[in-house]
């Protein structure tokens, strides 16, 4: 339910409360055998032993069951359980943004999202003057100058633990990675970013949009690590809240995000004012268009 | 004016007893035949800061759960570094009983039940595959009808469904009181308030195994059996109303998300 208190001057009318809106599904379901392979904890997959078990599945007595609740992937031998929803599982490569929670002896602990806090080790950062070189105990004592508690960062995964799936990050170029400055940070689930050869998109429209793997989304002006950013005027602070808005409006309804796509939203956004684009109307008619724009482009 | 809620244990026993006389046509003083269970209803991902959440509404009690993790522990004396560890809270909203409830402090009675959630999923939980994690569980029941803990167990299994944390069945509770060598299933608040045994199973349905058990008053013996039958049959019952409510939503996340199964 949504309730809201709007008065529009004298004589205008007032919205005291709203009926709840419906979240319909911006993308429907178009297969009909989806059903059939949807399985739930505790569900029986298989009799045969032969497979072998793989995510999301247990060994139960004399079957295969389901730990949770998704679809059932079957290669091969191999069997397992695609889940709808979990945390961020991180792999090599992907480009996260992150938060400093922790400044510990020669590394830090940055929350992503995922199940445990990653590790930002002290060696595998870049000081200040795009310098990287071995930390000696000096560096150690200033490593809250680099990062402290609360700072968000940029980096990308470098290591995935073997037995408790912990990440190691770290920043490989100086020009990409590194702390981001004052912008918008924005949680979407995880699923919905794509994984692609660009996370990093500076947007026509004066503002950069970081697509992290783990679903944290930043949105800020453009800038380079450790130079100072100018002053962000009125109109840059309403493109960024715009380009937050229209990224939480795709999000809940769904739909896949990447920069072509935001861009989309953004120009229908452009009749709505900023504050508008927090209505679930509105946020519906954006997730549906845009959604259906990017079908006919790739068709 | 507010109708007296508190009942008098004899007082209550007197208004059950005089509703399963054969003359009331052998029915409960809500209406329902000894063994029906009250109205299931159920949704997912209800809330959208925590991993996971639902509302169970079984009758007129209605619990809401949200469940958050596994995530970092940052406790460090807690921290196990083969297993998760799992942290549930319990409470009752202040508007949620027929007397407003004036303590906004945590009591003993809500922290014993937290514990008691908590040992009960530490069984159904795969724990081993989060190391160095916890998973906290927040329950608040928003209308307590009779019968809140077993909702709490119900509504916490879809929440921690919804967040992905995989389990090894479902856990559905119920809870049975014994009237006249009938037995009575998924009891409300003026059937708790009388004097009869208050016997609650959670079970995870598939493997018949029974994960907690609980008694208030005296049950006698003679009536063990025939109770725990009818619990765990009621607690199968749940389980296909909530899987039907479980699997609609999974279907239509899989769609959205795009997760196409692979047979």
């Amino acid at each position: 339910a949504v309730v809201s208190t709007q008065s529009t001057g004298s004589g205008g009318s007032m919205e005291v409360v709203r009926a709840p809106h419906k979240r319909t599904r911006v993308i429907a379901s178009q297969d009909e055998d989806l059903e059939k392979h949807i399985v739930t904890p505790g569900d029986v997959i298989t009799q045969n032993l032969d497979f072998m078990k793989s995510h999301g599945t247990t060994l139960g007595n004399g079957h295969i069951s389901s730990t949770v609740a998704g679809a059932i992937h079957k290669v091969d031998k191999l069997v397992s359980v695609r889940s709808v929803s979990s945390r961020y599982r991180g792999e090599v490569g992907d480009i996260v943004v992150g938060r400093i929670t922790e400044v510990q002896q020669k590394k830090w602990k940055v929350d992503c999202g995922s199940r445990l806090d990653c590790q930002l080790q002290l060696s595998s950062v870049y000081l200040p003057g795009n310098v990287l070189r071995r930390k000696n105990l000096n560096d150690e004592l200033m490593m809250r100058e680099y990062f402290s508690e609360g700072d968000l960062i940029c980096a990308e995964v470098a290591e995935v633990g073997n037995l408790d799936g912990m990440l190691k990050i770290h920043m490989r170029t100086h020009e990409k990675y590194g702390k981001l400055p004052e912008g918008l940070l924005i949680k979407v689930p995880s699923v919905l970013i794509k994984r692609s050869k660009l996370h990093f998109h500076r947007l026509p429209c004066n503002a950069t949009v970081i697509l992290g793997s783990n679903g944290f989304v930043w949105v800020g002006p453009h800038f380079i690590p450790e130079q100072p950013i100018e002053a962000i005027s009125m109109t840059l602070r309403e493109t960024i809240a715009r380009l937050g808005n229209v990224i939480r409006a795709l999000a809940a309804y769904g739909v896949q995000l990447f920069d072509t796509i935001i861009l989309t939203g953004y120009d229908i956004s452009l009749k709505y004012k900023v504050k508008e684009l927090l209505k679930p109307e509105v946020m519906e008619h954006i997730a549906q268009e845009s959604y259906e724009h990017s079908q006919h482009q790739t068709l | 004016q507010v109708k007296e809620w508190t009942v008098d244990a004899a007082a209550a026993y007197d208004i059950i007893s005089s509703g399963i006389n054969a003359e009331y046509g052998g029915l409960r003083c809500d209406g329902r035949r000894p063994q029906e269970m009250r109205k299931l209803k159920s949704e997912l991902g209800v809330s959208e800061g925590p991993d996971g959440s639902a509302i169970v509404e079984q009758g007129y009690t209605k619990v809401l759960v949200s469940v958050f993790g596994p995530h970092e522990c940052v406790n460090r004396n807690l921290r196990d570094h083969e297993k998760a560890i799992i942290r549930c809270s319990y409470n009752l909203a202040s508007f949620g009983s027929g007397v407003r409830k004036k303590k906004m402090v945590s009591d003993k009675k809500s922290t014993e039940v937290g514990v008691m959630i908590q040992n009960t999923f530490e069984a159904a939980v795969m724990l081993d595959k989060f190391p160095k994690s916890q998973i906290d569980i927040y329950v608040q029941v928003l209308q307590g009808d009779g019968g809140e803990r077993c909702v709490a167990i119900n509504a916490t299994t879809l929440a921690l469904i919804n967040a992905g944390i995989p389990m090894k069945d479902y856990v559905c509770a119920c809870a049975a009181t014994v009237y006249q060598d009938s037995v009575l299933l998924d009891i409300n608040h003026l059937e708790e308030s009388s004097r009869g045994p208050l016997f609650m199973l959670a079970v995870m349905p598939r493997t018949e195994s029974i994960v907690q058990l609980q008694l208030d008053h005296r049950l006698h013996n003679d009536h063990l059996d025939k109770v725990v039958k009818e619990t765990i049959q009621g607690c199968r019952n749940i389980q296909v109303l909530l899987d039907r409510q479980v699997k609609e939503w999974t279907v239509e996340a899989a769609a959205a998300y795009d997760i196409k199964p692979r047979v």
